[in-house]
């Protein structure tokens, strides 16, 4: 049990913690997350949820060669982005990714060695979120930009024209942006339900809910739904048809300058809290 | 200023309960450097005390320090306390190697550092040979010893092992027992908890006996021996002379009873008073009245100590 031939005895290094050693933790837990969690053939179905609108529009874009307007796919794309991405696959893929992050330790009984580690917990949380969002950005990222790749790439000339000499590359750039907050915003909320709750699914089913009678929720009640402040940055307006339209209360848009920041601190108030349980957890597998 | 108390383990009326179910209630303890076994039937609080200890449940009442550090500060904490669970499962898809590489770049160690440790403690377990195999793959014995060459691999002072013999074979069972010992004598301070008493038995410095969520008797075995004045104390003697023997015992009051064994070459003794009990013998030699090849207390052990305290048979192998 020497520790001869190695450069810093470790009890001199937790003399010494500071910015540096919650860095290279945080690199670490993310590395260690990424490996374990992600890019695995157990996360099939995050994939399928990420590509399945991807591969439904190159099929589309296969068989419809030359028969197609440039208006009814852009209104297209943008109802896929708002009421599959965003209110479907993203929260469900959110919903997998996140609260498995503790939740998912508990149950396979190995969270207990991140605890007998000497990284506080909030590092931990810190840790596990940034790999989740990591992991959600580039599975729904990459899955939003192919659609969106597969969607004008067949139109020929006039797609080509709206992409790189009108709007379609700020669209992109806002579909992605949408995407990213959705990703965090829905991932701060699952990954503190992992934490609170055994059965985060009963939840989970709740916040569904919430999310999806947003259009017909009284404005004030509007702001207390994470799609609130992401139907602003979508760039292209879906409108409401049929009896759906009849219940729709109409509330003034958030500003995006109000939207972005304020996503951000929903989440990071999320964060905080699922810090300071995460403080008290204790480990009792037996129990969960 | 350091305290005594900064180089013990320290229990203050620790009482932890899950509902209304008792974990452990009113624990006063201190533990000192060397081995320390906690010893008690299934329920009895051994794993609470432990994960008490070790911050992975937090008291109901009452605090522990562990030289001087709780677990509200794992950055220190846990540079000092390695913990060898009995939870037997790991992250999916590592290899023992990456299990403890990984768990040391927690500490902020460098590639190299990390890389060096892990052969290290791989090779204090024995376990370099299957290193670079897959968890899933290992036996029960080895997956045990992984992970005690995890919880060694950051050079801890404090080393809680609970059940670190289950699973092992006899060979694997006795490396371990030599790993334990060797490190209580380098200053560690090395808490077990095990069912296999008589192995126990043979290295601990100090034993600490618990029933129902309470300590029922701690300190050094004999000791504790001692104090369990409703047995009298088993004594045994190889002699020449064993009728003899038993003639001159019987005509003390502290003999309960002496019993000659079957080879008539040594007896069984009783006695509610060992120190009197060898007063005699030596006096009986010194007349040379008969030879003594052996005397052995055939009852000062930790399974005795348990069978008496605790009231049931507690040994297993």
């Amino acid at each position: 049990m020497s520790a001869e031939g190695l450069a810093i005895p470790l009890q001199e290094k937790a003399a010494g913690y500071s910015w540096s050693l919650w860095q290279a933790q945080l690199l670490t837990i993310l590395r260690l997350e990424l490996k374990r969690n992600f890019f695995r053939l157990r996360g099939f179905w995050v994939y399928l949820l990420a590509f399945g609108p991807t591969i439904i529009i190159a099929a589309h874009a296969l068989t419809s060669r030359g028969r197609c307007n440039l208006e009814q796919d852009t209104t297209i794309l943008a109802g896929i982005f708002q009421v599959f991405y965003l209110r479907l696959g993203i929260f469900f893929g959110c919903m997998g990714i996140f609260t498995r992050l503790f939740r998912g330790e508990v149950i396979e009984k190995s969270l207990h060695y991140y605890f007998l580690a000497p990284v506080r917990r909030e590092i931990l949380v810190l840790g596990k979120f940034l790999a989740g969002v990591t992991a959600a950005i580039l599975f729904f990222g990459a899955g939003v930009a192919l659609s969106f790749i597969f969607m004008y790439g067949h139109i020929g000339q006039a797609g080509r024209q709206f992409v790189f000499n009108g709007p379609g590359l700020g669209h992109l750039g806002y579909y992605l942006l949408a995407t990213a907050l959705a990703c965090i915003g829905y991932g701060a909320l699952f990954l503190l339900m992992g934490i609170v709750f055994r059965n985060p699914i009963i939840p989970a089913v709740v916040i569904l809910g919430w999310e999806s009678i947003d259009n017909v929720l009284p404005a004030l009640l509007k702001k207390f739904s994470i799609i609130f402040y992401l139907e602003p940055l979508c760039p292209v307006e879906v409108p409401v048809e049929g009896i759906g339209a009849l219940f729709t209360v109409v509330a003034d848009p958030v500003p995006v300058y109000i939207a972005i920041p304020g996503l951000l601190c929903i989440s990071g108030l999320l964060l905080y809290y699922a810090a300071r349980k995460i403080r008290s957890m204790e480990i009792s597998y037996g129990t969960d | 200023m350091a305290h005594a108390t900064d180089r013990l383990i320290v229990f203050e009326n620790v009482s932890k309960f899950y509902g209304d179910v008792l974990g452990v209630n009113r624990i006063n303890l201190t533990i000192g450097p060397g081995v320390t076994s906690l010893v008690g039937p299934n329920g009895s609080g051994k794993t609470t005390l432990m994960n008490l200890m070790t911050g992975l449940i937090w008291p109901t009442k009452g605090y522990c320090r562990v030289l001087g550090l709780t677990a509200h500060d794992p950055e220190r904490f846990f540079r000092v306390v390695g913990y060898c669970t009995q939870f037997d499962s790991f992250a999916k898809g590592l290899t023992g190697r990456e299990f403890i590489y990984d768990s040391l770049r927690l500490y902020g160690l460098n590639a190299q550092e990390a890389t060096v440790r892990t052969n290290e403690s791989l090779e204090r377990v024995n376990m370099m040979d299957a290193a670079d195999r897959k968890v899933a793959a290992y036996s029960k014995g080895m997956r045990q010893r992984v992970r005690l060459a995890q919880s060694i691999s950051h050079h801890p002072k404090v080393l809680v092992l609970d059940e670190p013999l289950n699973g092992l074979d006899p060979m694997a069972r006795a490396e371990s027992m030599a790993l334990f010992s060797a490190l209580g004598k380098e200053g560690l301070h090395v808490v077990i908890s095990s069912h296999i008493l008589h192995e126990v038995d043979r290295i601990s410095d100090q034993v600490i006996l618990l029933n129902s969520g309470y300590v029922v008797a701690e300190g050094q075995i004999h000791g504790v021996r001692d104090e369990v004045k409703e047995h009298p104390m088993q004594i045994m003697v190889r002699c020449s002379n064993p009728g003899l023997l038993a003639a001159k015992l019987f005509a003390q009051d502290h003999i309960v009873e002496a019993k000659i064994h079957d080879d008539r070459k040594g007896l069984l003794a009783r006695t509610r008073d060992a120190d009197r009990f060898y007063s005699l013998l030596h006096q009986i030699v010194l007349e040379g009245e008969l030879e003594i090849d052996a005397v052995a207390p055939a009852d000062d052990d930790v399974n005795s100590v348990y069978r008496y305290l605790i009231g049931s048979e507690g040994a297993t192998v």
